[in-house]
């Protein structure tokens, strides 16, 4: 789960981070009221939304009046943001961060990560911040310096030490960056993130640090016990099908094609877009029921795949183990009565209880496409598309 | 002989009186499983599904002389059930609970590492489906019926997909020596590599399916142990190759973060070390008929070659 960077900058300057001092605003003349409270001569705008990119896509404005702040506020609010790292939508931005300008000596880019190979948490950081890591590594690699940490033992005093002189900091800095790397290592172990990042952290005029940008993401498995992450979610910021389907127990990710998915299991869902693709057609959606999936749950799948206006053809690929076929047979049946379906449907079942099940579908006398292997799904559910008119 | 389950192996169930705990029980237990006993803090004494709970896994092995244990217990707690299990000296764990903290992961793989290799836990999952030797007993949530025995070794993150796999191997008559769901999660007990070796030195095991997906390094690192170590065909299918970049796919662990995560990428790596690799996933099952054919191995054995039975 991601939060903004206001929220990051907030919670890290309670570890310990230096952050700039910044207001947050709801509304433009409440961004310009920010500036003047804030003071000074510049102040540095910034749209927040759960994306990077922000600058590059006009989501960042160095302003040099309080009016400027009020009137670039003002193009900001209600606008969708597009950045290379959102979809074509974008995302909405309903919250805007003021805060004073710093100037600027040498950017650094710091990251922890959780490191899968290593199965640890990972520091990576770099001398030649302000690009996206994913720039830094293409263009800069030998700049990038890793670093595992044990969990028994955390982030050593050493190794934060190392790290510092590595970047090419001097004197005081040292002891600023190693405040720095416990405090965020600590706000990565004890509120179960799964990023941190940094970019850039500054190394300012007067030869300070300060943390001018902050990305968190945060393990969804651990909000149960982190309530006051938990609250920080923004739903404004992510799309409102995917966070729908979410609340009831489905996973689901829409694509740009039209032939609708109903699976479980991520593998098979997986592997049954790309069935669908090398028979000629494109996938509308991930979605995986989930384990033990009542009729309702798969009346709500079918109601969440169609949802979205380009879907012409509705794929169900069930390979029972937890789930039961009689149970999804009759959820189809249900979502066939209930949501009035006027497009195709191909039913594959396969594993538990699937008799049952398909004499439910054989029985229901309604036109649904019985398939009995992935392959025939998948080319019954391309064939069955509509044709485009010429 | 097969690996990590056999009709032999005493099982208890870490949560087994629970609902969900309760129901997959009693199916292994039908299926022949040698289930010994159950632990549920606070019924140590009594009987469900006609064998004895205990208090603690310590209790349940100085018992019954349990040697795995296969964990049904919610996510806030499941990390606290595996870390019980290894010190109470179980050698092979499965874990079935999704939703476990990947700190909480993390804590459980250094743990296991006080443990010399001779008293070491096996952590198969979190995020699996199981373990099942076909015929003989299996750890799990699979349909036990979809699988025939044999001398295939199938290892996948995806449940679904594995039976998938199964069941096309199967109406062609190939059979599996044990099938090993090893999770959907970032960070797993046991790796494709740490499955592979298990079924290069086992006996009855001729060839391996494994069966991966888009997101982290560990299909390469088995490529590369398979080029390096194995003597046995590798047949893979890797899912997703229809996903975005930086979308997670169902799976904590399916998403494309790094170089060599994709599944085009993963196939090539798959591909250069030799490794014989299913175009689609409707042609796992032939893929594997093919490779067997060439090294003379379809048929060899009773188990291998059976018409489909029902």
């Amino acid at each position: 789960m991601d939060i903004h960077e206001y929220q990051a900058k907030e919670i890290l300057a309670r570890f310990g981070v230096p952050v700039p001092r910044g207001g947050l605003a709801y509304s433009p003349e409440q961004a310009g009221y920010r500036a003047r409270e804030l003071g000074g001569k510049a102040w540095v705008v910034k749209a927040q939304v759960h994306s990077g990119g922000r600058g590059a896509a006009g989501g960042v404005k160095l302003c040099h009046t309080a009016d400027e702040v009020h009137a670039f506020a003002a193009t900001l609010f209600g606008r969708q943001l597009v950045t290379k790292q959102t979809d074509a939508n974008g995302k909405g931005v309903y919250r805007v961060w003021v805060e004073g300008a710093s100037d600027i000596a040498q950017e650094i880019y710091l990251g922890f990560v959780l490191d899968r190979k290593s199965e640890r948490i990972m520091i990576v950081a770099s001398g030649h911040g302000g690009m996206e890591i994913e720039d830094l590594a293409e263009n800069d690699p030998d700049s990038l310096r890793r670093m595992t940490l044990d969990p028994a033992v955390g982030l050593s005093e050493y190794q934060a030490r190392e790290l510092a002189f590595q970047l090419g900091l001097k004197g005081g800095q040292i002891a600023q960056m190693v405040t720095i790397l416990k405090a965020c290592y600590r706000a990565y172990r004890d509120l179960d993130a799964v990023m941190v990042e940094i970019n850039p952290l500054v190394v300012t005029g007067s030869g300070d640090l300060v943390a001018l940008d902050a990305k968190m993401s945060f393990d969804t498995n651990a909000l149960f016990r982190r309530p006051e992450i938990a609250e920080l979610r923004d739903r404004s910021q992510e799309d409102p099908r995917e966070s729908t389907a979410g609340d009831h127990g489905l996973s689901y990710v829409g694509l740009t094609g039209d032939i609708g998915c109903i699976i479980n299991g991520a593998g098979l869902a997986m592997a049954t877009m790309d069935m669908i693709k090398l028979a000629g057609g494109e996938p509308a959606n991930f979605l995986d029921i989930g384990g033990g999936a009542s009729p309702e749950r798969v009346v709500r799948a079918f109601r969440t795949v169609l949802a979205d206006g380009n879907v012409s053809v509705i794929l169900v690929n069930i390979f029972a183990g937890i789930n039961r076929c009689d149970w999804v047979a009759q959820g189809v049946v249900q979502a066939y009565k209930e949501v009035g379906l006027t497009i195709p449907v191909i039913v594959r079942l396969a594993g538990t209880n699937v008799e049952e099940g398909q004499a439910i579908i054989n029985a229901s006398g309604l036109p649904l496409i019985s398939a009995d292997t992935l392959a025939e799904a998948a080319a019954a559910a391309v064939a069955a598309r509509p044709r485009k008119a010429a | 002989m097969a690996i990590l389950i056999t009709d032999s192996t005493r099982v208890i169930v870490q949560g087994m009186s629970g609902r969900i705990g309760s129901f997959h029980a009693a199916d292994m237990i039908r299926y022949g499983t040698n289930v010994v006993g159950g632990v549920t803090p606070g019924k140590g004494g009594e009987r469900h599904l006609d064998l004895p709970l205990f208090n603690t896994v310590r209790e349940a092995v100085a018992e019954t002389g349990a040697e795995a244990s296969l964990i049904f217990v919610p996510p806030p707690f499941a990390a606290d059930a595996i870390l019980e299990a290894a010190d109470a000296g179980i050698r092979t764990a499965v874990c079935v609970t999704d939703g476990i903290p990947s700190q909480d992961m993390m804590q459980v793989k250094r743990f296991l590492r006080r443990y010399p290799e001779m008293k070491k836990l096996r952590l198969i999952g979190p995020n699996c489906a199981g373990v099942i030797s076909p015929g003989k007993g299996f750890m799990g949530i699979m349909p036990p019926h979809i699988y025939m025995p044999g001398r295939v070794g199938i290892v996948g993150r995806s449940g679904t997909l594995g039976y998938e796999a199964a069941s096309q191997m199967k109406a062609l008559g190939i059979g599996v020596s044990t099938s090993v769901g090893i999770g959907g999660d970032p960070i797993n007990g046991s790796s494709f590599r740490d499955i592979l070796h298990l079924f290069q030195n086992d006996p009855d095991t001729d060839a391996v399916m494994m069966i991966g997906e888009i997101g982290g390094p560990q299909e390469a690192e088995a490529a590369a142990f398979a080029r390096d170590h194995m003597t046995k065909p590798v047949v893979a299918y890797i899912a997703g190759l229809s996903a975005p970049k930086g979308r997670k796919m169902g799976h904590a662990g399916a998403i494309v973060s790094a170089f060599g995560e994709s599944a085009q990428e993963k196939v090539e790596i798959l591909a250069a070390a030799g490794i014989s690799v299913a175009p689609n996933p409707s042609s796992m099952g032939e893929t594997m008929a093919a490779v067997l054919r060439m090294r003379g191995l379809m048929g060899v054995s009773d188990a291998v070659g059976l018409p489909l039975a029902g």
